[in-house]
């Protein structure tokens, strides 16, 4: 980890301040800088040293070592409350790079009819985008992250350029998945993934560790650490271990004029800016503005619609697994070549499913063996007759807004700079559990056409979130009905952006991040423009 | 089965443990004998962690003297905090020998150690570098003899798998049918 005693005094007044240096955040300081702006970027979290990778690793496999990106404590304190517990320090890192530390990296563009919901189907919202105005923004994307993938998924929506980098090739178990998908008339297709098929943009090809969450040795999965270092090397200030207590607006409350962050040493600084872009995730956006209430604004900043913190969603977990008579070869890699959106632009189920061909189902033997109470030829036996034979097929389902669940703040419960902590309430609603159930269906059906003897299914009562925080400060254009206008600015204040997944007003069923990092470049362009 | 240097190296490859002594292997196999003199750990924990890998490594295994030392000396290179784990543990189960048997752990044999490691609960104790002996053992000796082995290809083969998590063993072998013979 990085030098606690680094400088953590603020820069002179800056053109920029970015707060959150995840893939949000960072790219869009890579970005301004670029252009010639001054940023200042803050995270609540340290560095850490590209160099400890490979002990990170070995602290993942071997059980009795602490976790490895300090998630959790008294700093990440949280509550819940509601229908489901929501276990949000599994769900995102704080330090420079963001949850990309941790993260999958499978990376794929929004569906058309994601951004039309209300107007198709009458469901959820329409985003005050379409698809083309963003498409060149995820071309764009596509080479910030160095996505590896091939123009094969006959339901993905148009693309005119190449991926940067060429696709993963099948595993085999997709071949033997790919094969019963045919048989009932489900083409599979490849992933896009953020992840180096060849070199890229200085960091090596993927090498298989196999290790891919939470942490990649080879530097092959992207991290927003890239962006941060891009955002370093044109002229742009990072602070880490700087979280931000609150920002301050001027008098006539249209203007934030500085955010106020503390260091290690428990001092506060104040850095002013021109322009702040919130980019602490869905969760940490929403209690920031809500820490920042005033007189002017004695419910939260930027919430005069009173829906920050209101539509809160994530992507619900489907799945089933079990073994065949057949050997799978599992566990090489730690990421997926191939899955399914054959059952996603339609109306049954409406909420979107995609599904996941997963290349990490079953026991691995080196942790297995690590676990057992056995050893010796015993143990060895033991290995055997677990590892070979497994697969799974997973997916994510789509979750409607709903403004009950929410993130508020927990008055009753402080952080270690005494400020109240998150509360999230989140519950699954009727059609995310019939969509769920559906999937189960049909992932049963791939797994018996296989003949398989199914172990496990996780259907809508074991459900849980994928770690995609959406919606909580969500875009349109009525100021009434959403928190920031279309090109990611609030409605409330005029030098304040918000980045990252809280402006998705609809979430589909694809992981967020590429279109996070594609409303980001748009983002820096008409921020770039307005400074 | 035979353990190589070789392939405590590639078991080190993932460990990210002394890196500059698996290069040395890897270039020329013939200055591995150089290895267990650079790395300091004392003649008689080796032994016992060879003991003790004789008792949690398969019968199949041979040549566990040579793998096991060049992969602690590697793992503890530059490591002082696990060089002193490893050590510490080692010593406290050859105390225990000495105390509960009256001589040195290495010369138990096979099935005294086992029922020993087992009656200090080694094998359904939780790995802990901070807790009591037997999680320390489980941490420092057991843990650590079982990653190296099952972390290598050539421990990952006898089990199905040539490219075991947590070995960079390049992008092909998820794409085979099979398991590649032996390379
Ligand atoms: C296990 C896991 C797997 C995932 N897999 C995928 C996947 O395969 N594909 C995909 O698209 N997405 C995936 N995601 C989600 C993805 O990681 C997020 O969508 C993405 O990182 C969000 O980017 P962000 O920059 O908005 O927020 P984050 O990455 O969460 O970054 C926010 C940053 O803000 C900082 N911060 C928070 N509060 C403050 C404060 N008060 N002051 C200063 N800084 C602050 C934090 O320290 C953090 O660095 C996964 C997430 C997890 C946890
Ligand atoms: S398999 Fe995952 S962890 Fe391994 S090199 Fe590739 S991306 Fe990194």
């Amino acid at each position: 980890m990085a030098d606690a005693a680094a400088d953590r005094t603020p820069a002179p007044r800056a053109d920029a301040c970015v707060v959150g240096a995840g893939p949000a955040g960072a790219i869009v300081a890579a970005r301004l800088a670029e252009a010639g702006h001054d940023v200042v970027v803050l995270d609540a979290g340290p560095r850490f040293d590209l160099a400890d990778r490979e002990e990170q690793l070995d602290a993942h496999l071997r059980p009795g070592v602490e976790g490895l990106w300090g998630m959790g404590g008294e700093r990440d304190a949280y509550a819940t409350e509601g229908p489901r517990d929501y276990p949000l320090n599994a769900a995102r890192v704080k330090g420079v790079g963001g949850s990309t530390l941790h993260w999958q990296g499978m990376v794929m563009r929004l569906h058309e009819r994601d951004f039309a919901m209300r107007s198709r189907h009458g469901v959820g919202a329409d985003w005050p985008l379409d698809y083309a105005d963003l498409r060149p923004h995820y071309a764009e994307a596509e080479r910030e992250l160095g996505v590896a993938g091939a123009d094969d998924n006959p339901f993905a929506p148009p693309r005119e350029e190449p991926f940067p980098l060429p696709a993963f090739p099948p595993s085999h178990s997709d071949a033997i998945f790919a094969e019963a998908c045919e048989s009932l008339g489900l083409p599979t297709h490849s992933v896009p993934n953020a992840r180096n098929s060849e070199p890229y943009d200085g960091a090596s090809a993927c090498v298989g560790y196999g290790t891919c969450k939470p942490v990649c040795p080879s530097g092959a999965k992207y991290t927003a650490e890239r962006h941060v270092a891009r955002a370093e090397a044109a002229g742009a200030r990072v602070i880490d271990r700087a979280p931000v207590q609150r920002l301050v607006h001027d008098d006539a409350g249209e203007r934030v004029e500085a955010a106020v962050y503390a260091t290690p040493d428990g001092t506060e600084h104040r850095q002013d800016a021109r322009a702040v872009v919130l980019a602490c995730g869905g969760v940490e956006n929403v209690r920031l503005l809500l820490l920042s209430a005033s007189e002017s604004y004695p419910d939260g900043l930027a919430n005069s619609s009173g829906l920050v913190g209101r539509y809160f969603m994530d992507h619900c977990f489907a799945g089933a697994g079990g073994r065949i008579d057949r050997e799978t070869r599992q566990n090489h890699v730690g990421f997926n070549t191939t899955e399914c959106h054959a059952l996603y632009d339609g109306t049954d189920p409406l909420p979107g499913v995609k599904l996941e061909f997963l290349n990490y189902a079953g026991p691995s033997p080196v942790t297995q063996a690590l676990d057992a109470d056995d050893w010796g030829d015993a143990l060895l036996e033991s290995l055997r007759e677990s590892y070979g034979t497994h697969l799974a097929v997973g997916g994510l389902v789509e979750q409607f807004p709903d403004a009950e669940n929410r993130i508020t703040l927990d008055r009753s419960t402080t952080d270690d700079h005494g400020n109240p902590v998150p509360e999230v309430r989140w519950s699954i609603g009727q059609r995310t559990r019939a969509a769920i159930e559906r999937a189960n269906e049909v992932q049963v059906a791939i797994l018996e056409e296989l003949d398989a003897e199914i172990d496990w299914v996780v259907g809508p009562d074991a459900t849980g979130p994928a770690f995609h925080h959406m919606g909580t400060t969500r875009m349109g254009t009525d100021p009434a009905e959403s928190v920031v206008a279309p090109d990611c600015r609030t409605h409330d204040l005029d030098n304040l952006w918000i980045a990252g997944s809280s402006v998705f007003p609809t979430g589909g069923a694809m992981n967020p991040t590429l279109t996070i990092a594609a409303l980001s470049c748009r983002l820096a362009d008409r921020l770039d423009g307005w400074l | 089965m035979d353990l190589t240097r070789r392939d405590a190296v590639a078991a080190l490859a993932a460990t990210g443990g002394a890196v500059a002594v698996g290069r040395t292997l890897l270039d020329d196999d013939q200055s591995a004998d150089a290895t267990a003199a650079d790395a300091d750990v004392p003649e008689d924990a080796l032994a016992t962690l060879v003991a003790v890998a004789e008792v949690v490594y398969p019968d199949a295994a041979t040549g566990v003297d040579d793998f096991v030392e060049t992969y602690v000396s590697g793992r503890v290179a530059d490591d002082d905090e696990r060089r002193a784990g490893v050590v510490d543990a080692a010593a406290e189960l050859d105390a225990t020998a000495r105390d509960w048997f009256d001589t040195p752990l290495t010369e138990l044999d096979p099935g005294t150690l086992d029922g020993m490691l087992r009656d200090l609960r080694v094998d359904a104790s939780d790995p802990d570098p901070n807790g009591g002996i037997p999680g320390r053992v489980r941490f420092y000796v057991v843990n650590e003899l079982l990653y190296a082995f099952y972390a290598s290809p050539t421990g990952g083969r006898l089990v199905g798998i040539e490219n075991p998590i947590g070995h960079p063993g390049g992008t092909e072998s998820y794409r085979r049918a099979g398991m590649e013979d032996h390379g």
